[in-house]
């Protein structure tokens, strides 16, 4: 089975402490930790184990600059078999569909039996997965969390439903999935993995080698667009207790029991 | 002497020479012998290297203490005096042994120099030998198979019960000692009835007993008695020989070189492969032990070596809350797996993945590398560089669980498991109050002739920094000239090596060394053990390391610190020893003494203290892995030193104190103990 996983190289939500910009209208980006989407490598987790199961090969893509190379390399430590950067001056702010589109594009010129996403990335929108199935005219099931493959042409999908039911699809091949974490366990990838595929290459593809038109991508093409990013105010009867947490403790009981909570 | 006939001149049946037998038995014994031990030896030969013949000197030390000493037997005083009685017996014995068998050829043969009075003492010492060896394998076989102690039982999940193998041996070595004895106190008995000459036989032993109960019997029967006991001495003694390498027992002839070869560094662990330097790591095709043959020989050595005796587990705080892990199954089931895949006789199978095939990740996982085990194994076996290297492979084939990927990635990107900012390292240090007396220096602008070490968890952890700030308020108070890395510090990587990623704590280890030595400092000191242990032992060309129990000790002997009388003279305190300060590092006086400076401070001590000290439930990485277990280490700890008396328990290490004072609230012991890091107890007493 031949597995195209997406993945996104996002700020670490583990080891980063967020603040916004002076600006207020992104992330202080300056000392930011970035690492693959906790989602994605899931998905590639998933799809190594397909392949390890069934024969085929994995291969990661992402959309983004030289940097975003780091997390094709991470996911190529785990055990994919091929990475393709697609990287552009004429991507850059491009939204959900501007994405998809690019993806598209490198997807048809490959023959993929089954797409993988995660089921969503930093900024939460979790749209990509659904628009380049759609682009694609490919089925399409959302927040997978198991994977079951049949025969070349068919797989069953699962799902969890509200309640902690499980659903099982069966979902015709090539598709899209996207990947809900949970799924698998990844494995660990240390330095000297990623040492191993360090000198590997990895093909970098612009618009042109994809035939895109630059204007249907990136902040031209984009038909969303961030207005504002911002903490939002305190509400009514929100407080958020400050100093050390010994004393944010201490104030918690304090007010636990002034309401008569303890 | 007598007119009894020897096994070298007798003929069974008046045709037969019996000289034949005393021939062929030796003859078939050694040979069969040889074959077998070539066989075990195959497994070694494939094993990875393991660089064991430097310091001969210190290596034939640890000969005469820990093997012909047997210094470490009496730690369980029944079981240890027994081993101690066969064992002189054994070495007494092997004399009498080889010449029994040439007396096979030759009647009357005398080992050369024990002719004279040598020979006279010798037969007194090896005749009281016999008696306590036969004496200490009835009670040892009573022990075994009546009273079956706790620790030698083998739980289901590891295989069959180890009795029947024990009690058996016990029967074959009764049975040398029976039969050596039967031979001569028959001859005795002969002469004496035929020339009434009484030799002098030393009084109370097996052939003075035998010799007693044989004054009536008649010459048929003592000269036929004379041959059969010979020859069940003959039997019985090649039988064990070749025996031995089957099972347990093995260690009768293993120990010697198990002990040589033992490591003899504490506190290090081994590297990758014995020979590839840290720069040529990158060339190597796989890390770790993943196969049975990318153990090292010694540790092959090891496994054979294994007497099944169980105090490792009995001291192992993992086996002890219930942890999937138990120090002696994971020799003796490499053991079993080595008899398995390298039979007797025809083909050698192929190993497959060790975790999976006998061990299980959990079981890897669950070591704390207290180093409790080590410490007791009479017979010197390894177990901490195995986890290790079990673990190395593990990490490079990706099989490590969620709960310490997240603190690993962190570490690579940060330089901490906690994935904190690099530039926050130093904030302990700007807590309002303290911050308003004391200004640390920090090395990367300043000069200081010391540097103190933070590390990771005494830097970022809310409670731990306290460690921090009392270690800044003793040292300046002792005078020390010292400052702090701040950002230029990342994580020691103690555990990071010990959890197997090599590269990692590789790449941590150099940026640390770099900075250190960038700083020009003239030595190092340090609150954390396991940094301590890291920049002591695992790093190298760094200016002398301390820890500040040490420091402390010194600067009170000196005068340079002095204490106030206690603050609570009515609690009574409790030393617990940190595994890398005391086992790893022989630090067990410096905090004592510190404690004792404190005039009116009531101390008590626990039972499992200084080299049998109790792990708290490990540090660094541990913190993250959720074992599977009935209950913590920690716990246990604490119910010790409630026993013991104590209500509060001085740590001296960061992760004991997290450990401790977590197991005080899981105890249910919150407000009848308290834990309280050595450092602010001498803090609060400094004049």
């Amino acid at each position: 089975m031949e597995i195209l996983v997406c993945v996104k190289r996002v700020p670490d939500t583990a080891e980063n402490e967020f603040e916004l910009n002076s600006a207020g209208n992104d992330l202080d980006r300056d000392d930011l930790v970035y690492s693959v989407n906790e989602w994605d490598n899931y998905a590639v987790e998933e799809a190594i184990q397909i392949v390890d199961n069934a024969g085929g090969s994995v291969t990661v893509v992402t959309v983004g600059d030289d940097e975003s190379e780091e997390v094709l390399r991470r996911e190529m430590a785990m055990g994919a078999n091929n990475g393709v950067l697609l990287s552009d001056e004429a991507f850059e702010g491009s939204d959900g569909k501007g994405i998809a589109a690019i993806l598209k594009a490198e997807i048809e010129k490959g023959k993929y039996d089954l797409i993988l996403t995660g089921a969503q990335a930093d900024e939460g929108a979790g749209q990509v997965g659904g628009m380049l199935a759609a682009m694609l005219d490919y089925p399409y099931a959302s927040l997978v969390n198991k994977i079951e493959v049949v025969d070349d042409a068919t797989i069953k999908v699962g799902r969890e439903i509200e309640g902690g039911n499980q659903e099982m699809n069966e979902i015709q091949l090539p598709c899209v999935l996207s990947i809900q974490t949970g799924i698998n366990e990844p494995r660990y990838v240390g330095i000297r993995g990623i040492r191993k595929v360090a000198s590997v290459d990895i093909p970098i593809k612009g618009a042109g080698d994809l035939g895109i038109d630059a204007a249907t991508v990136g902040d031209a093409g984009a038909k969303t667009k961030r207005v504002d990013y911002f903490v939002p105010d305190l509400g009514d009867g929100a407080e958020m207790l400050e100093g050390s947490t010994d004393e944010i403790i201490e104030k918690l009981i304090e007010k636990l029991k002034a309401k008569g909570g303890l | 002497m007598s007119s009894i006939i020897g096994p070298a001149s007798f003929e069974f049946f008046g045709i037969f020479p019996a000289a034949i037998l005393s021939f062929i038995l030796p003859v078939v014994g050694v040979g069969l012998f040889a074959y077998i031990m070539a066989r075990r030896l195959a497994p070694l030969v494939r094993a990875a290297p393991d660089f064991r013949m430097d310091h001969i000197g210190r290596r034939i030390q640890k000969l005469i203490v820990i093997w012909l000493g047997q210094i470490r037997q009496p730690r369980y005083m029944l079981a240890g005096v027994l081993h101690i009685v066969i064992f002189a017996g054994f070495l007494i014995l092997s004399i009498r042994s080889v010449s029994l068998v040439i007396i096979g050829l030759s009647d009357g043969f005398v080992m050369p120099g024990f002719g004279g009075w040598l020979g006279v003492v010798y037969n007194i010492l090896k005749d009281y030998a016999a008696t306590f060896v036969l004496i200490a394998c009835i009670i040892a076989g009573i022990r075994r198979g009546v009273f079956k102690p706790a620790r030698y039982a083998v739980p289901e999940k590891y295989g069959k019960d180890h009795t029947a193998e024990a009690v058996f041996v016990l029967g074959i070595i009764a049975t040398l000692m029976i039969s050596e004895s039967l031979f001569e106190a028959s001859e005795l008995a002969y002469a004496l009835q035929e020339t009434g000459d009484a030799h002098f036989v030393a009084p109370l032993t097996l052939v003075w007993i035998f010799k007693h109960m044989l004054s009536g019997a008649s010459f048929e029967f003592l000269q036929g008695l004379h041959i059969f006991s010979y020859f069940l001495h003959d039997v019985t003694f090649f039988f064990f020989l070749c025996f031995l390498p089957l099972g347990k027992h093995f260690h009768v002839i293993t120990s010697l070189f198990n002990v040589f070869f033992m490591r003899l560094d504490k506190g290090k662990i081994k590297p990758v492969r014995h020979g590839v330097t840290a720069e040529q790591l990158d060339d190597l095709e796989s890390f770790g032990v993943k196969k049975l043959e990318d153990f090292t020989w010694k540790h092959m050595l090891d496994f054979y070596s294994c007497a099944d005796c169980g105090r490792c587990s009995d001291q192992c705080p993992a086996n002890a809350v219930g942890r999937p892990l138990s120090p002696r199954f994971i020799t003796i089931k490499a053991r079993d797996l080595m008899f398995k895949n390298y039979p007797l006789s025809g083909e050698i199978y192929k190993s497959s993945m060790l975790v999976e095939d006998i061990y299980t990740e959990d079981e890897i996982w669950s070591c704390t590398t207290c180093g409790a085990c080590e410490e007791e194994c009479p017979l010197a076996i390894e177990y901490i560089d195995k986890m290790v290297d079990l673990r190395r492979g593990m990490v490079d084939e990706g099989m490590v669980p969620q709960s310490l990927q997240k603190p690993l990635k962190a570490l690579e990107k940060r330089g901490n498991p906690y994935g904190k900012m690099e530039k926050k390292r130093a904030d302990w240090a700007l807590e309002k109050d303290f911050k308003t007396a004391y200004t640390i220096k920090n090395l990367a602008k300043d000069a200081a002739d010391t540097l103190y070490f933070v590390d990771s968890i005494t830097s970022y952890d809310d409670n731990i920094q306290e460690i921090a700030r009392h270690t800044a308020v003793i040292l300046q108070h002792a005078g020390v000239d010292f400052g702090i890395l701040g950002k230029a510090e990342k994580d020691s990587g103690h555990e990071v090596l010990r959890f197997g990623e090599e590269m990692l704590y590789q790449d941590l280890k150099e940026q640390n060394t770099r900075a250190i030595l960038d700083t020009g400092v003239k030595q190092i000191v340090t609150a954390d053990p396991h940094a301590y242990n890291a920049l002591k032992n695992d790093y190298n060309g760094l200016p002398p390391v301390r820890h500040i129990s040490q420091v402390v000790a010194e600067k009170i002997l000196n005068g340079a610190l002095s204490l106030k009388p206690c603050l609570d003279p009515d609690k009574v305190y409790v030393y617990h020893d940190p595994c890398y300060l005391g086992r790893h590092n022989g630090v067990y006086e410096d905090p004592r003494q510190a404690l004792d400076a404190i005039d009116g401070l009531t101390r008590v001590e626990l039972e499992k203290s200084r080299d049998r000290s109790f792990c708290c439930g490990g540090g660094g990485l541990m913190l993250f892995y959720e074992p599977e277990e009935d209950t913590r280490m920690g716990v246990l700890r604490v119910n010790m030193a409630a026993e013991a008396g104590a209500n509060v328990i001085v740590t001296a290490c960061p992760f004991c104190l997290v450990n401790i004072q977590d197991a005080i609230k899981v105890a249910g012991k919150e407000g009848e103990m308290a834990a309280l890091d050595f450092t602010e107890l001498i803090a609060r007493h400094l004049r």
